[in-house]
């Protein structure tokens, strides 16, 4: 064991610790923040490549395991490890993730809260690296839930925009439903293998010795243990990674600075649903993989179909996220670890690439997100231009682009799964569905002629630029730093897919821990070349539909309706209120939630709180009732005693007048009484 | 009649004296002088009950009736003192006037 699986752990702690600085530097001290986030964020780039290159030599996971807490005689360990899945992920957060926040030097350079950004970042970037390198599930858990934490600290960024609050909240409630999830399934791996540490020299709750308990046992429905944990942990990754029932967060954190949906929609974040899946693989069995495909299937073709529909430019890349989500939980379902990660990983850079794209267009356009206000930006914008229409070919699965490589060993893996044909049709339909509304999107950007919202037409102040220009002018290209990352990921979304050909698998093998060797028979696998075919077929297929509906004819007007809302008006509305699936919420969970919550709120005032009021009117009572006794019983007693005392006092009072013949008359009389007393007894 | 008893008759007569003196009297001094009366009656009491009761060997009322004119004799002092003290005080001997010493 080398000394870079001792020290991996510096890798997350770096961008931790830098944001703790971060946050306590004062809000003028930008550029040391921006160095900090950058730097911490390098040097762990630099020691993932160090780790990845370990990985290369040394296959094997290797773990470094550490005693936490003890409770009873057991020790809660903590640890990380490093195996090629690890190595992959950790060289694809840090580097997507430096250039993102390279990118946000220049996106955010106007905002005020300029050194809060990078803290917020810089956590979130340390958070998914503990992720990706934690060998306990208890560690993973805890990074998992500063991810979730720090994304809503991101989303809700712009906290004074309502909808941002909103959508922060969202996010977080939703992903703490799948994770809930998640903490059972911990729990109750936990009770089954009294260990959380993955791996752990044979012990660990992923090794074979663990496994094969685990499946020995029968729980309800007739499930294995193994399945019914898998599947709780496969919640988590719902809620994460934005599966279907779980996805409704994920379109409206666009409400987030561009680059934190970069980096929560690409690189990080979501990714970290897919992960978990890929990290907890040998635990899957094959039912709870049946249901992680039949998810990803459904998800990957549902959210393609809503993508469609929407104007928003971020919006539909956030379908689009959730549709490749699917595609990857499809990819793990049907085809094993290396499948679903490839995708993973190139679509980390091609949506990365993308949402920054969207993000310079937007910085471009002085704040617009509405497609329809924007066309014609090619001429303006040439370097965003370029790097977008890379990244769009890259997620269409244009032959020889990455997503092209990935995508079609998915569908190439579901077209070979023995359960069911469906989701290889929901996977290749959904593809024929990305690359339409790409291409619809790239039109509505990039071509035609420009066209500026007739609300718009009025020169309107910037609300984050509010002292610079009020005059409408022409888009301009983004600064240097913005566009750099740009061409950099468009690189890799172009050629990335060339190292997981079938020819030349190399990360597959990587994955496997195998060595790669090229051979160009790997193509002469029965049906592959025909299932290339066909899903080139039907990408080209997709971008013909787009150019035919949106490129044939340029959009004129912003206020024109959408070419396939004039073919088919009922089906567009439904997809572009997003199948009502809010609503959907809205009126079920929601409502049976308000609903419980006011009967709680009824049951807790008048049946729990009458009965606490009830005791308090008995305790009154009692007060009143022993008020009464003491001011009638005993201190009336006590007063009369002390009038008559008085009394007595002011008759004899009356008696010691001050006259001292006085005295003496009573005296006198005194006497006499005694003497005649006296002589009456001894008479007597 | 015997000497018994014409001695507390003379007593009794005295103290009835000395008390309609101390009570009439306004004069301080005069009050001062029943009291003296009434204290002359009971030693004259002590007297004639030693002189003429069981034990006239005993000295025994002699004694008392010694003492009891020693105290009184003080006590006269201290009244006669008082008496000044008052009239000091007051400008007057005049009991009745005095009415300070009450409760």
């Amino acid at each position: 064991m080398t000394w870079i699986v001792n020290y991996l752990w510096l890798i997350p702690v770096l961008p931790m610790l830098a944001a703790g600085v971060c946050a306590l530097l004062k809000q003028p001290q930008r550029r040391l923040s921006a160095t900090l986030a950058i730097g911490s964020m390098s040097v762990s780039f630099v020691l993932a490549l160090i780790a990845f290159a370990e990985a290369l030599s040394h296959p094997a996971i290797q773990v470094a395991n550490i005693h936490w807490m003890q409770f009873g005689d057991q020790w809660v360990s903590l640890g990380w490890l490093l195996d090629p899945l690890a190595a992959v992920m950790l060289v694809m957060v840090t580097f997507v993730g430096l250039l993102i926040f390279i990118y946000s030097t220049g996106y955010m350079a106007h905002d005020p809260n300029f050194t809060r950004f990078f803290c917020f970042l810089s956590l979130f970037a340390g958070a998914m690296l503990g992720v990706v390198i934690a060998n306990s599930l208890l560690l993973l858990f805890m990074c998992w839930e500063v991810v979730g934490l720090t994304s809503y600290l991101l989303i809700g960024f712009w906290y004074h925009r309502p909808a941002a609050a909103a959508a922060a909240k969202k996010a977080f409630i939703t992903t703490r439903i799948g994770d809930l999830g998640l903490l059972i399934g911990m729990v109750w791996l936990y009770a089954q293998s009294g260990t959380l540490l993955f791996y752990d020299n044979g012990s660990g709750c992923l090794e074979q010795h663990a496994i094969s308990a685990l499946a020995a046992h029968i729980t309800i429905f007739g499930m294995v243990v193994s399945t019914a944990i898998g599947l709780l942990i496969f919640c988590g990754a719902v809620g994460k990674s934005g599966q279907l029932p779980l996805h409704v967060w994920l379109p409206d954190a666009m409400e987030g600075p561009t680059p934190v949906s970069a980096l929560i929609h690409a690189a990080t974040m979501v990714a970290a649903g897919v992960y978990l899946v890929a990290r907890v693989y040998p635990l899957m069995n094959a039912h709870a993989l049946e249901v992680v495909a039949w998810v990803g299937a459904t998800t990957a073709l549902f959210a393609a179909c809503i993508a469609v529909a929407q104007n928003d430019i971020k919006r539909i890349l956030a379908y689009s996220t959730v549709s490749q989500l699917g595609y990857m939980m499809l990819g793990l379902g049907v085809g094993g670890v290396a499948v679903g990660m490839f995708h993973l990983i190139t679509h980390a850079f091609f949506k990365a690439l993308l949402f920054l794209g969207a993000g310079s267009v937007i910085h471009g356009c002085t704040e617009e997100q509405d497609i329809r206000n924007m066309g014609g930006l090619r001429r303006f914008m040439p370097v965003t231009f370029a790097a977008y229409a890379a990244g769009t070919l890259a997620l269409c699965g244009f032959p020889l682009f990455a997503g092209f490589w990935s995508k079609d060993a998915i569908l190439h893996s579901a077209h070979g799964w023995g359960i069911s044909r469906g989701p290889f049709y929901f996977g290749a339909i959904g593809a024929l569905l990305t690359a339409f509304y790409m291409t619809r999107q790239v039109y509505y950007v990039f071509f035609g002629p420009r066209r500026v919202p007739e609300a718009q037409a009025e020169p309107v102040a910037s609300p984050r630029h509010p002292a610079e220009e009020s005059v409408i002018a022409d888009p301009h290209e983004s600064p240097r730093v913005m566009t750099t990352p740009l061409v950099i990921l468009a690189v890799f979304a172009a050629f990335l897919g060339f190292v997981g050909t079938p020819a030349w698998p190399w990360f597959q093998s990587f994955l496997a821990g195998q060595p790669a060797r090229f051979d160009i028979g790997g193509f002469s696998e029965p049906g592959l070349m025909a299932l290339m075919g066909v899903s080139s077929l039907i990408v080209f297929a997709g971008i013909g539909l787009g150019w035919w509906l949106y490129g044939c004819k340029p959009i004129v007007n912003a206020t024109d309706p959408d070419a396939l809302e004039r073919l088919a008006p009922g089906p567009f509305h439904a997809l572009a209120n997003r199948l009502y699936v809010d609503e959907i919420y809205e009126a079920t969970v929601i409502r049976l939630t308000r609903f419980a919550s006011a009967f709680s709120a009824w049951l807790d005032r008048w049946i729990f709180g009458g009965l606490v009021n009830l005791v308090a009117w008995i305790v009154t009572g009692f007060g009143w009732l022993d008020l009464g006794l003491d001011k009638y019983v005993v201190n009336g007693g006590f007063d009369m005693g002390c009038r008559e005392v008085s009394l007595f006092g002011r008759f004899f009072t009356r008696i010691q007048n001050g006259r001292v013949q006085n005295y003496l008359r009573v005296i006198a009389v005194a006497l006499v009484i005694l003497a005649i007393f006296l002589l009456w007894g001894h008479r007597g | 009649m015997n000497p018994l008893a014409g001695c507390l008759l003379v007593s009794a007569l005295l103290f009835a004296i000395g008390l309609a003196g101390a009570i009439t009297r306004r004069s301080a001094i005069l009050v001062l002088a029943g009291i003296e009366l009434m204290l002359s009656a009971a030693n004259l009491n002590f007297i004639a009950f030693w002189r003429f009761g069981p034990h006239p060997e005993a000295l025994t009322g002699l004694i008392f009736v010694i003492f009891s004119i020693a105290v009184a004799a003080a006590e006269a002092a201290v009244g006669l003192a008082l008496i000044l003290a008052i009239y000091r005080h007051a400008k007057t001997s005049d009991v009745s006037e005095i009415r300070e010493m009450r409760g």
